[in-house]
């Protein structure tokens, strides 16, 4: 009765330190992700450096799905540029998408008042800011858009308008990783 | 080793590598194309010039515009956004611009065109500041890529001024 207990100790070890690496291998994968994530955010200056193009208020030039690299420097910003916004609405920021900048007029103390409006849009976007609100101000812009990728944001879309399929994923994942030799 | 698992997963990061290396040698060649637009824009009338109720000033005008934007036109191009700003100071604003018109050119044979239109945004002012303004019109334009870096750039035309006196 010895050796049975002596081979199901063993098991038993040999099961937790797998359990562990594999741990260990899911940690280092998800925070190596989030260290290119963070580090891009410092790189382009932005909160949101990679962006999914949700409405279809910029089409033909950016349809729904496409990805947007954006960057905020200190250079001003000038009527033309495409650029991302928040609005706080009641106290939620809902975060706009882009439209070329329409009107954009600075004062001298160096703030900024713009307006905006979207290409496929027949008018501005004084309908989308808050109440009274007439000019956006810099605080408001999260960035300009700098490059573009198109199609590539639909799994985004899928994953966030059909929730189902975002528990699936992970489901699948986390089954791949357990069952996994290595 | 050789399981099916093994090999698609190998396969589609081999793609999606290559994919993202063909998107950025696209994007990359855009810097070697040789561009030469040119751009004129005429005022043809002023069709009013008066104070708002709120204070603001307005104008309406109608402007003449010719341009030929062909040679932004490379094969990584989607279109072109072309649009007219009047940039002028106040006392109270460093810098003011206002955009007229705006046009999305999706082919390159409608770059080489010529227009005569009124403003098709409103030309307001923050203030009364226009009377007797000296203003510059500038043509923008931004290069919109089939994937990759996007590409904006001006011609700035000086010497315009708006009248006097309020008609």
């Amino acid at each position: 009765m010895g050796w049975i207990g002596e081979t199901v100790d063993s098991i038993k070890s040999i099961k937790i330190r797998q359990l562990l690496i594999q741990a260990v291998t899911l940690g280092m994968i998800v925070t190596s992700a989030l260290i290119i994530w963070k580090g891009l955010m410092c790189v382009t200056g932005t909160e949101s450096p990679v962006v999914v193009v949700l409405s279809g208020s910029m089409e033909p030039g950016f349809q729904r799905g496409d990805i947007l690299f954006l960057t905020m420097t200190k250079d001003p910003i000038r009527t033309g540029e495409i650029v991302v916004f928040n609005i706080d609405v009641s106290g939620a920021f809902i975060k706009m998408l882009i439209s070329h900048l329409q009107v954009h007029e600075r004062k001298t103390t160096g703030e900024i008042d713009v307006l905006t409006k979207g290409d496929n849009n027949e008018v501005d976007d004084i309908g989308l800011y808050a109440d009274g609100q007439m000019w956006l101000n810099r605080h408001h812009i999260m960035g300009r858009a700098v490059g573009f990728l198109p199609y590539v944001g639909w799994v985004t879309i899928i994953m966030s308008e059909k929730p189902i399929i975002k528990y699936i994923l992970i489901g699948a994942l986390g089954l791949l990783v357990i069952t996994s030799k290595d | 080793m050789h399981s099916f698992g093994y090999r698609a997963n190998a396969l589609l990061t081999f793609a999606v590598t290559i994919l993202a290396f063909i998107c950025a040698i696209a994007s990359f060649s855009d810097n070697f194309s040789n561009q030469t637009p040119s751009a004129q824009i005429q005022i043809l009338n002023i069709n009013w010039f008066q104070k708002q109720p709120h204070g603001n000033d307005e104008v309406s005008l109608t402007l003449n515009i010719t341009a030929d934007l062909q040679s932004l036109f490379t094969w990584n191009t989607k279109q072109v956004f072309a649009f007219v700003a009047a940039e002028y100071k106040t006392s109270q604003n460093s810098l003011n611009q206002v955009s007229l018109w705006d046009a999305i050119i999706g082919e390159k044979e409608h770059a080489k065109f010529w227009i005569q239109i009124s403003n098709k945004y409103r030309f307001i002012d923050q203030g009364h500041n226009l009377r007797g303004k000296d203003f510059n019109l500038t043509l923008h334009w931004h290069v919109m890529p089939k994937t990759g870096k996007m590409f904006a750039d001006k011609i700035v035309m000086s010497g315009y001024r708006l009248p006097d006196a309020y008609r």
